[in-house]
């Protein structure tokens, strides 16, 4: 057992448990976006950023990071909520996220972070790139204007259905989630229409078609619960 | 140049007035300018069809019921489907919670000061709380009205107006009987307020006889909805077009077909389009929508109160068209009636508890037309989309755009009979400019997408082209 100290408190992690995890389980919240409980940890978006005391006062990433034994971390301060509030401008910047008519609004994860961290308005100009939306597949759809590029679709993908539908194509800025090799979603011939990806996205990017305004509830947590139930397979 | 601002100004939206005047100092023309471009429609592109209610009902913060409705009617033409009944009756039951609500706005808040208090009255007393003071029951009247309506609103969409509430197929939530039962309430009273303000204004129509002979009272056509039957409609039916005799000139006009009988001419100094009824040719075929329109066309409201209403308001021109713009004040108080009436008879119909209210579907139809009645006016959303629902081509005609025409006329015809020989402006015709354009009740927000400032600007122009005097209404 490990022990670790976290905002002043003494918690206990087993050995392979994350920040995070361990944080979570003593009933401390970090706030996440990139990390869904059931997928392997990216460390994509850094909303999670902890500091390290003992490390200089080193941020890491509390989703990727192991838990060790006598670490001192600081998981909430002016410091990282202001970070954590940059951090969601800059993605508010770089795509078009209207709320107003979202089909996530009022359910997002994004726009929930964003109001607990008072950001009432973004210090950065928008970019407004001209980005698709792709309604081609029969039950679903993807507007990538939404899309934080948290890899949470590819993670529920590959690691839960196994069907690696989705990948990234381009680099940094230029990165678009992709069905395939770039078809349309709708051609996709390794997609089996689960849907797990569209319940993973923390945002409006992944929707069920026919859903209007405000309409789209994610179940994120279906994730956790699949992987949860099955049998462990050793390898 | 002088600046003269008045301290509230009630047209909503924001444009300018050009007078033009000749050698002899006689006006030679007038010009209602809208000066904002509209970006709205290009930026509907590559959405689905499933977020135009919510899109549309937040580009104009104005009338967002009306978007909401009319592009969930031209979703549901993209589906291919009839939205059932108690959908239906729903959506029609907000519409006619917005058409009291707006209607109240343009009688009580915007016109009354005018309409009640005179349009020479000294302006820092020309505005609802002027009214408040000379009139407090009027005005609190006028309050309350315009409370039921947004209640009804509320009640079924939300605070705010859930965007989603109206989607293509049908609605997204029914009455619940709380929401009935409180409604139900108030409804004596909102009856009792829109008999007292009809009362109000018949008995003052003698002492407006000048402003009926100059706001827009010229002869023209006038399109709306009716039923099938030809009585009052503002959610569906077919169009009919009358004449200033009240002789129909066409009747049980497919809404999805609207580009065959209306037209939209371009002038290089508006930013607005000039819809016309096609038939006639531009301009002559210059027709007017809104409350005056739908009463001179329909045969009858539907509902007790305001058929008798309607008579009197026939027995104003002798049974044909009444032609005074002015007078759209007084088709809506009787609007505001019959839509008192119907909510009435729709908080007794228990199918609005109906959970049974979308119709789903996928893509059937590659266009889709919906039209509807704003308090306004007409209302057309066209849209065009790809195969799996994208926006791909948007066509909006609002109602301000419908009576652009007839708003210049109005312009004309005011400053014509206002300005003798004047070199400046003066106060009286400005405030009878704003009044004429109010008589519309334009909401130019939406007709030029764009969130205007406040206000109305005139520009008195000489015979060499030189600027001989503007006036700013400023908010
Ligand atoms: S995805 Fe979230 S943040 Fe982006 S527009 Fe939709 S509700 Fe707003
Ligand atoms: S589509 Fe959704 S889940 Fe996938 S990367 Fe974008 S935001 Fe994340
Ligand atoms: S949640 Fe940890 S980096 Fe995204």
């Amino acid at each position: 057992m490990i022990t670790l100290r976290v905002d002043g408190q003494d918690i206990t992690a087993s050995p392979g448990q994350t920040i995070l995890e361990a944080a979570v389980a003593a009933g401390i919240r970090i706030p996440t976006l990139c990390h869904l409980k059931g997928l392997t940890p990216r460390g994509a978006c850094r909303i999670c950023l902890v500091e390290v005391k003992n490390w200089n006062g080193r941020l890491v990433p509390a989703c990727a990071t192991p838990a060790e034994q006598g670490l001192d971390i600081v998981a909430h301060s002016q410091r990282l909520r202001d970070l954590r509030r940059t951090i969601l401008e800059l993605l508010f910047a770089e795509r078009n996220h209207v709320c107003a008519f979202c089909v996530s609004n009022g359910h997002c994860e994004l726009q929930t972070l964003a109001a607990e961290h008072g950001m009432e308005h973004v210090r950065f100009p928008y970019r407004f790139p001209a980005l698709p939306l792709d309604a081609s597949h029969p039950k679903y759809g993807i507007d990538h204007s939404r899309c934080v590029l948290c890899g949470r679709c590819v993670r529920a993908c590959s690691e839960v259905e196994g069907a690696m539908t989705w990948g990234f194509s381009g680099r940094g800025i230029h990165t678009l989630v992709e069905a395939d090799l770039g078809d349309p979603w709708g051609k996709s011939k390794t997609c089996t229409g689960c849907g797990k990806c569209v319940q993973a996205c923390p945002t409006g990017a992944l929707f069920e078609r026919g859903k209007a305004t405000s309409e789209q509830v994610k179940k994120g947590e279906l994730v956790a619960e699949v992987t949860e139930r099955r049998p462990r397979v050793q390898g | 140049m002088r600046e003269h601002k008045i301290p509230v100004t009630r047209v909503e939206g924001h444009g300018l007035i050009t007078i033009h005047l000749d050698d002899r100092g006689q006006v030679a023309q007038a010009r209602f300018h809208v000066t904002e471009a509209r970006g709205f429609e290009r930026f509907c592109q590559g959405r689905t069809v499933w977020e135009m209610p919510g899109i549309t009902a937040r580009i104009c913060g104005i009338c967002p019921v009306s978007h909401l409705l009319a592009s969930a009617k031209a979703g549901d033409a993209i589906l291919g489907v009839r939205p059932p009944r108690p959908a239906d009756k729903l959506r029609r039951l907000m519409n006619l919670g917005q058409f009291i609500q707006s209607h109240a706005l343009s009688f009580f808040h915007l016109s009354s000061p005018d309409l009640l208090l005179g349009w020479d009255a000294d302006p820092a007393q020309r505005h609802i709380f002027g009214v408040a003071q000379a009139h407090p029951q009027i005005a609190l009247d006028g309050i309350r009205l315009r409370a039921f309506g947004q209640e009804i609103i509320e009640t079924l969409g939300g605070k705010r107006v859930h965007p989603a509430w109206a989607v293509p197929g049908g609605v997204n939530a029914p009455l619940t009987p709380e929401g009935r039962d409180r409604l139900a309430t108030k409804l004596p009273e909102a009856r009792r307020i829109a008999q007292d303000a009809l009362a109000l204004y018949e008995k003052n129509v003698p002492n407006w006889a000048e402003q009926v002979e100059t706001f827009g009272n010229f002869p023209s056509l006038f399109l709306s909805l009716v039923t099938p039957e030809g009585s009052w409609e503002h959610h569906d039916g077919v169009i009919r077009v009358v004449d200033s005799n009240r002789r129909i000139v066409a009747d049980g006009l497919l809404p999805a077909r609207y580009f065959e009988y209306i037209g939209e001419a371009v002038e290089e100094w508006s930013y607005l389009k000039f819809p016309y009824y096609k038939p006639w040719g531009y301009p002559e075929g210059l027709y007017r929508v809104g409350p005056l329109a739908r009463l001179n066309c329909c045969d009858r409201m539907g509902t007790p109160w305001a058929d008798e209403a309607l008579k009197h308001f026939r027995a104003l021109a002798a049974g044909k068209a009444v032609t005074s713009s002015f007078h759209y004040h007084y088709a809506r108080l009787i609007e505001a009636l019959a839509a008192v009436e119907q909510v009435g008879t729709y908080l007794e119909d228990p199918e609005l508890l109906s959970p049974r209210i979308r119709a789903e579907a996928g893509i059937n139809e590659l266009e889709g037309v919906g039209i509807h009645e704003a308090p306004r006016g007409t209302l057309i959303h066209h849209y065009k989309v790809d195969e799996f629902g994208v926006i791909r081509g948007v066509n909006l005609i609002v109602s301000t755009g419908h009576n652009n025409l007839a708003m210049n006329r109005t312009v004309a015809q005011i400053a014509e009979h206002y300005l003798q020989g004047e070199t400046t402006i003066p106060e009286g015709l400005l405030n009878r400019l704003e009044g004429g354009i109010r008589a519309y009740d334009p909401c130019l927000s939406c007709s030029v997408h764009a969130a205007g400032r406040l206000g109305l600007r005139v520009v008195l122009v000489g015979p060499e082209g030189q600027v001989l005097d503007e006036k700013v209404s400023a908010p």
